[in-house]
C-alpha cells in the first residue's frame, strides 16, 4: 500500500522537475526572508536567479550545525513568531539546545510526510501503536505520533522508560506496532523473555525504528523475537525531524520524501558530488520548509543512494542505512550526543583535569554512558563529602546538557592514558 | 590534634598495596591505617610517624594526598569510657565526620576524629578532662 501514490510513485523526470520548481522558490524565499541566507549568499556571490538546474545547488554555501547555534534561538526563522505553531529542540554541540520551528503548513507537511512512511513500514489505519520515544522537545515522539494519527491508527503515548509497564500495556491493549528505538525493542524483547512471555503472547506485527542507526542483524533478531516488520526510519530535527526517509517492506533502502527534501552526497574530502551507489556525506536541502528553510543542511552522516525503482512500485530515492558520520557525534539512547559537549562540562570545574574518556557501552541492549575524569585537586581529597558533592555536581551538570544519566569515575591524576597527536577520547563498546 | 594523611585512590586492584609500597620505600612507619570507600573510589587515611615525609613521598610518586587535623584523644581502658565522650560531644553539637582508632606509644587506645568544629571538640572534651593528644 502507498500512501500517496502520486508523489511516491512519480517518474524521476516529473520528481525532478519538481524538484526543481521548490527549490527556485525556496532559496528564492529563503534569500528574502532570512537575513542569514541573505548576507551568507551575498557573501558568496550568488543569487537566487543562479539557480537555474537542480545541478546549480552546488554554487550555494552548505549550513551546519554550528549556523544554527550561532543564530540561536530564533536567528534562523523566515517567518515572524506569531506564525509558529510548534518549537522543538534537539542537543546541540554546546551547551545551548538547536532551536526548530515548524508553521502551521510545515505541521501539515510534517506530518504527511511520516504518514507515508508509516504506510510504507506497513503502518494501517486499524493499528494500534505504542510510542516508546521520550515525549518533550525532541522531534521522534510527536513526529511520528502525529503521522500515525495521520494514517487512522489508535495510538499510544507510552513514551520511555519502565519497560514492565511498557510490555503490560502492549499486551493488555493489544499493540499492534511498535515505535522505538531498535535497541530499546531488544530491549523490551529480552525483558519479555524474562517476564516468561512468548510472541505470541502478543499482537504486534510492526516495528518502526529510528533515531539511532541500527543494523540487518539487529533487525533479523527483532523480527525473530517480537514477531514484527522491523523498519528503519530517518530524520533530523533540523530538517523536519522523522519523515525524511523510511524504509518499505522490502528493506532495501530508506524512501527518501523527495518532494520535500533534496539530498546529495558529497565526497567528505572535497564536498565534490559523488554518482550513484556511492558513499558519502548526506546534505539534505528542505524544498518546502516555511518557517526554517535548510538550505543544503550538512548532515554528517554517512549513507549512499539508489535511484532505481523499488520492488513495492515506489520510485523515491532510496538511501542506506547510515554508515557512520563525519564528525564525531555519537548516538546514547536515541540521543545525540557530542563529546564537545562534554568537554564543555568538565572544563568548568577546576577540580579535574583536562584528560577524560567517554566509554559507551550496551548491557541488556540498553545504553550506558561512562565518563572517566581525573581528580587534579589534592585540597578536597582529605574532605569525603567535597568529593561526594564534586561528584554529584558533574553528573548534574552532564544531565543538564545530555539530558540523560552519565556514570561518572573520578580517577586518579594521570591514570588516563596521554595522547602525542589528537587524544582518543571516545571508546564505544557497543556491538552493533 | 594530630595529622593525618588522606590519599585518593580510585577503585583499581593494587593501589593500596602500590601506596604502602611508596611509604616503605621511604622508610615511614604506618601507626594507622583506615579505607572509606564508595563503588567509584576511596580514600585511605593514615597516620604515620613523619606525616611530612609520608606526603611529600607519595605527591612525588603521583599520589593525591592532603594533610588533614584530627581531634585526638586516649581512651582510658575502662567500660563506657569512650560513650561518655562522645555523649558530651554530641549535646554540645558536635558532629563527627568520621572517627577511628590507633594504638598510642604507650599501648593505650586512642581516637582520631574529624570534626567541622575541632575548637568546641577539644573544648569540651577538655572540661570532661580527657586526654587529649
Amino acid at each position: 500500500m502507498i500512501y500517496d501514490k502520486k508523489i511516491e510513485t512519480m517518474s524521476r523526470a516529473d520528481m525532478r522537475a519538481l524538484q526543481l520548481t521548490r527549490l527556485k522558490e525556496i532559496v528564492k524565499y529563503a534569500y528574502e526572508n532570512v537575513p542569514f541566507y541573505k548576507k551568507k549568499y551575498d557573501e558568496a556571490g550568488v543569487k537566487p536567479s543562479d539557480i537555474q538546474t537542480l545541478e546549480d545547488i552546488q554554487k550555494l554555501p552548505f549550513v551546519t550545525k554550528a549556523d544554527l547555534r550561532e543564530n540561536y534561538p530564533y536567528g534562523m526563522l523566515s517567518v515572524p513568531l506569531s506564525k509558529i505553531s510548534r518549537i522543538h529542540a534537539s542537543s546541540g554541540t554546546s551547551g545551548k539546545p538547536t532551536v526548530v520551528a515548524y508553521t502551521d503548513e510545515d505541521m501539515e507537511v510534517w506530518t504527511e510526510c511520516v504518514a507515508r512512511l508509516v504506510v510504507a513500514g506497513g503502518g494501517r489505519s486499524d493499528d494500534i501503536v505504542q510510542i516508546c520515544f521520550g515525549y518533550g522537545l525532541f522531534t521522534g515522539a510527536l513526529g511520528l505520533h502525529q503521522g500515525w494519527e495521520r494514517v487512522g491508527a489508535a495510538v499510544i503515548p507510552a513514551s520511555v522508560g519502565n519497560t514492565e509497564r511498557q510490555i503490560m500495556l502492549m499486551k493488555d491493549l493489544q499493540t499492534t506496532a511498535l515505535v522505538s528505538t531498535p535497541s530499546y525493542a531488544l530491549h523490551i524483547a529480552e525483558e519479555m523473555e524474562r517476564l516468561g512471555y512468548k510472541p505470541e503472547d502478543f499482537k504486534l506485527r510492526v516495528g518502526m525504528f529510528g533515531s539511532e542507526a541500527s543494523s540487518e542483524e539487529m533487525h533479523k533478531e527483532i523480527a525473530r523475537k517480537l514477531h514484527v516488520l522491523p523498519t528503519d526510519n530517518y530524520g533530523l530535527s533540523e530538517l523536519i525531524g522523522p519523515g525524511v526517509s523510511g524504509e518499505c517492506e522490502h528493506k532495501c533502502g530508506m524512501h527518501i520524501n523527495e518532494d520535500h527534501f533534496y539530498a546529495e552526497i558529497l565526497s567528505p574530502e572535497d564536498f565534490s558530488p559523488l554518482g550513484e551507489g556511492e558513499y558519502g556525506e548526506l546534505v539534505l536541502t528542505s524544498l518546502t520548509k516555511k518557517s526554517m528553510p535548510m538550505i543544503r543542511y550538512r548532515t554528517k552522516d554517512i549513507t549512499k543512494i539508489d535511484y532505481s525503482p523499488c520492488a513495492c512500485g515506489r520510485t523515491t530515492a532510496r538511501m542506506a542505512k547510515l554508515k557512520g558520520r563525519t564528525d564525531d557525534m555519537l548516538v546514547v539512547k536515541g540521543v545525540n550526543v557530542f563529546p564537545s559537549q562534554i568537554e564543555g562540562v568538565l572544563l568548568s570545574f577546576k577540580e579535574i583535569g583536562g584528560s577524560y574518556e567517554i566509554v559507551v557501552t550496551r548491557e541488556d541492549y540498553k545504553d550506558k554512558l561512562e565518563v572517566r575524569v581525573e581528580l587534579v585537586d589534592d585540597s578536597i581529597v582529605g574532605d569525603y563529602g567535597k568529593l561526594e558533592k564534586l561528584s554529584a555536581d558533574i553528573r548534574h551538570a552532564l544531565k543538564t546538557v545530555l539530558q540523560i544519566d552519565v556514570k561518572l569515575s573520578i580517577l586518579e591524576h594521570k591514570s588516563l592514558k596521554r595522547y602525542e597527536g589528537k587524544a582518543k577520547r571516545v571508546i564505544d563498546l557497543r556491538k552493533y | 590534634m594530630i595529622k593525618q594523611i588522606a590519599v585518593f585512590l580510585e577503585n583499581r586492584e593494587g593501589r593500596v598495596s602500590e601506596c604502602c609500597k611508596v611509604l616503605k620505600d621511604a622508610g615511614i612507619n604506618l601507626r594507622s591505617m583506615s579505607i572509606a570507600d564508595t563503588k567509584d573510589f576511596g580514600i585511605l587515611r593514615i597516620i604515620t610517624d613523619d606525616n611530612e615525609l609520608a606526603l611529600s613521598a607519595l605527591k612525588t610518586a603521583g599520589f593525591l594526598s592532603s594533610l588533614v587535623e584530627l581531634v585526638a584523644i586516649e581512651v582510658p581502658d575502662k567500660s563506657g569510657a569512650l560513650a561518655d565522650l562522645l555523649i558530651a560531644l554530641y549535646e554540645g553539637s558536635v558532629n563527627i565526620e568520621y572517627m577511628y582508632s590507633f594504638a598510642g606509644a604507650n599501648g593505650h587506645a586512642q581516637i582520631g576524629f574529624k570534626t567541622t568544629s575541632p575548637e568546641k571538640a577539644v573544648a569540651l572534651l577538655e572540661q570532661c578532662g580527657a586526654k587529649l593528644i
